[in-house]
């Protein structure tokens, strides 16, 4: 038989026993229903946990260092790399490099190091860190009070609002409500700051350097001088820009160029002291990728030339496979429903072949095959599959608007900002159905064998 | 194809053939000798009465020759085609194409019209749609059924209901007729409509008929010749013509 003319009889067929089918057709779209549920929470709250993820700012930043630095993120990298004897060096020509690979929208020294901070008089230890100008449109800065550098060299910082709490004498309590950055930031914008640091002054003595390599130790001297920069506080970020490197993350920020110029003694420099020469050795370069999904080549690049790196690609990773773990069970809890609805069809299925019992016997005396009965019955358990996938669907899809609109009403009433955690997909929606009708078909596998085999003689005989 | 005198100065060609057919079922401890070892020749064109008490397994030899059942021993060869040797398949394509059915109790899909009951073989012929309605119009004009081709089964009387079933056998243009006890639900009225068509398909269409029926009456009156069955066996085999020659093709092995 010809599939329009076996989808119609299927349809015909079902008709004829409404009530029943129209049940069975109901178990499938609750089971689909509660399997689009499932899934399309599961896959909200991924949406959302990317979201998040990315307004940290830090979804495009590679941070490299050189082998040397016995601080690796990765040991494994380090130990199947070059030694460290043969390691690069994280110098101005390796950055330059770096910035000119593909996809690399800029690589700036990392600068940073901890000091003391002075402000009306009283003494402040922070972890301080150098900002580019690209970071202005950095979504970490969102809600900042204030405004950014005014120029890349300006003697100016920027606060973490926690940083600005400790200046302001307030320490925070536990369980207390997040400080609101717009009060803190109030008394301390246009005030200045000391910042009390080590400026290494290197004086290289060319000739002995080239001349003997033996005596480049000494050939260079290296002296430290306690120095003091005033800067002026001009805005307090409301969000950690820094959040990715846990505790060793920097509160107060400084313009790059300011930074670069002040020669503050890094912990690396007594061992890059053997090398003279004017170009600066950085501990670690940020690496800017133009788009979140490069990530992973530019790493790869920048491996390849020596270079240890880190990404909050790694972070992810782990977070991808607990979503993967996540979906696989609220699929299997969904599909269970499915499972049960199955059963239904079955059921049906079987309960049609004792009815209809002699209109397969009449089919087959006037010349129906094996196959053309096989076939209906297997289009009339199709049939019911994509209708109950399709009714699944919309009833999953209300069910979500539902919960959605629900949480969001108690999010408000908590003074949370409203989150979309619910996310259905096209493919979720096509594959839902898909998936019902091959599950339908699936258990219209043996009432359809069952019905092909009956013997006409007989099935003629039954009233 | 196998020939074999039908009367003086007649020779007619071989429709069905059946050798030694038996078909034996086993309930519980017993074994019920449906049909014991029949023989027998239906030439092309003949309209052919089994007769016989309930029992005797006239029926039973209709669905094995109808392919509807298989022969436990014995063959059933129906135009060159040995029954009992066709797949499934192929035994679901001599259904639909070689013989037309009707039952005592007409078999129609209830919840079909009386255009989509006669219609239904085309489906699985894979006939064309359009080709399809206007086969079944034609085939239901000819029972006289045409202006109720759009209602149910059962808003008609029975011998309508056999008329469309005797319409559904027809539309694939079948060479042979198999009817079981066509008049068995009707009163003699209406019978003697059904059969009268029967006949016309007989004649007219050159239809071989073979029918079921434990009224010898009716069988006198219509067939041309009567094969006779009682506890499974074949009896008596004679034409109905009074006057003819014994021309029995039974023991007449080609």
């Amino acid at each position: 038989m010809k599939i329009p003319d076996l989808t119609e009889l299927a349809l015909r067929n079902l008709r004829e026993s409404i009530l029943r089918n129209s049940l069975t057709t109901v178990g499938i779209s609750v089971g689909v229903a509660s399997l689009v549920a499932m899934l399309s929470l599961g896959i909200g709250l991924q949406q959302m946990a990317s979201r998040r993820l990315m307004k940290s700012g830090l979804f495009d930043t590679v941070v490299v260092t050189s082998r040397r630095d016995a601080r690796g993120m990765s040991r494994e990298d380090e130990r199947s790399g070059p030694t460290p004897g043969e390691s690069r060096i994280l110098d101005e020509a390796a950055r330059s490099q770096i910035e000119k690979l593909p996809n690399v929208s800029e690589a700036y020294p990392d600068i940073r190091f901890a000091t003391e901070l002075r402000f009306e008089d009283k003494p402040h230890m922070s972890m301080i860190s150098a900002l580019p100008e690209s970071a202005r449109s950095n979504d970490a800065f969102e809600g900042m009070q204030g405004s950014f550098f005014s120029s890349d060299a300006a003697p100016e910082a920027i606060l973490q609002k926690s940083f600005a709490e400790e200046l302001l004498g307030k320490t925070p309590r536990l369980g207390a409500p997040e400080p609101n950055v717009a009060e803190l930031a109030k008394p301390l914008l246009g005030k200045e700051l000391t910042m009390v640091y080590a400026q290494r002054a290197t004086s290289t003595d060319a000739t002995a350097a080239s001349s003997n390599p033996a005596n480049e130790v000494m050939g260079a001297s290296y002296s430290v001088v306690s120095r003091e920069q005033k800067l002026k506080i001009v805005g307090v970020a409301d969000l950690d820009p820094e959040s990715m490197r846990g505790p060793t993350r920097a509160k107060v920020f400084l313009p790059l160029h300011l930074a670069e110029s002040l020669h503050v003694m890094q912990p690396t420099d007594l061992r890059e002291i053997a090398r003279a020469g004017d170009q600066p050795v950085y501990s670690s370069i940020s690496v800017r990728v133009k788009n979140p999904s490069r990530v992973q080549e530019v790493e790869d690049a920048i491996r390849k030339m020596g270079f240890t790196t880190f990404s909050i690609l790694d972070a992810s990773r782990g977070l991808r496979q607990f979503f993967a773990v996540l979906y696989a069970f609220l699929g299997i809890f969904g599909s269970l429903a499915l499972m049960v609805a199955s059963i239904g069809i079955v059921n049906t299925l079987v309960m049609a072949i004792l009815e209809r019992r002699r209109e397969i016997g009449i089919m087959k005396a006037i010349g129906a095959s094996d196959g053309d009965v096989k076939k209906l019955f297997f289009a009339e358990a199709g049939a019911m599959g994509i209708l109950g996938g399709i009714v699944g669907v919309g009833l999953g899809w209300a069910i979500g608007q539902v919960i959605n609109i629900g949480t969001n009403v108690y999010l408000k009433r908590q003074s949370l900002p409203p989150e979309h955690f619910w996310a259905v997909p096209w493919w979720l929606v096509g594959g839902a159905i898909a998936f019902a009708f091959v599950v339908s078909l699936a258990s219209g596998l043996y009432p359809a064998g069952r019905a092909a085999r009956l013997d006409p003689v007989q099935a003629l005989r039954y009233e | 194809m196998t020939t074999s005198s039908l009367g003086p100065g007649m020779r007619a060609t071989v429709a069905i053939r059946s050798e030694n057919l038996c078909r034996h079922y086993r309930m519980g401890e017993t074994l019920i000798r449906a049909v014991d070892g029949v023989s027998l020749r239906v030439a092309a064109g003949e309209f052919v009465a089994l007769l016989g008490s309930s029992g005797s397994g006239k029926s039973s030899i209709l669905n094995l020759i109808a392919g509807l059942d298989r022969p436990t021993s014995g063959s059933v060869i129906v135009q060159d085609r040995d029954l009992a040797k066709l797949s499934r398949e192929d035994l679901a394509k001599y259904r639909l194409y070689v013989v037309g059915m009707v039952f005592q109790s007409f078999n129609l899909i209830a919840s079909m019209t009386l255009a989509e009951n006669v219609e239904l073989p085309l489906r699985f012929a894979e006939v064309e749609r359009g080709k399809r309605d206007s086969l079944a119009a034609e085939a239901l004009e000819r029972v006289g059924l045409k202006a109720r081709m759009h209602h149910r089964p059962s808003e008609l009387s029975g011998g309508e209901q056999q008329r469309a079933a005797l319409a559904r056998a027809l539309i694939n243009q079948p060479k042979i007729l198999l009817a079981d006890e066509p008049t068995g639900n009707l009163d003699s009225r209406t019978g003697t409509e059904i059969m009268n068509l029967v006949q016309s398909f007989n004649q007219d269409l050159g239809m071989t008929v073979v029918m079921v029926t434990h009224e010898r009456a009716l069988a006198e009156r219509y067939a041309q010749r009567m094969i006779f069955l009682a506890d499974g066996k074949l009896v008596d085999d004679r034409p109905n013509t009074p006057s003819a020659v014994e021309p029995s093709l039974q023991g007449g092995r080609a």
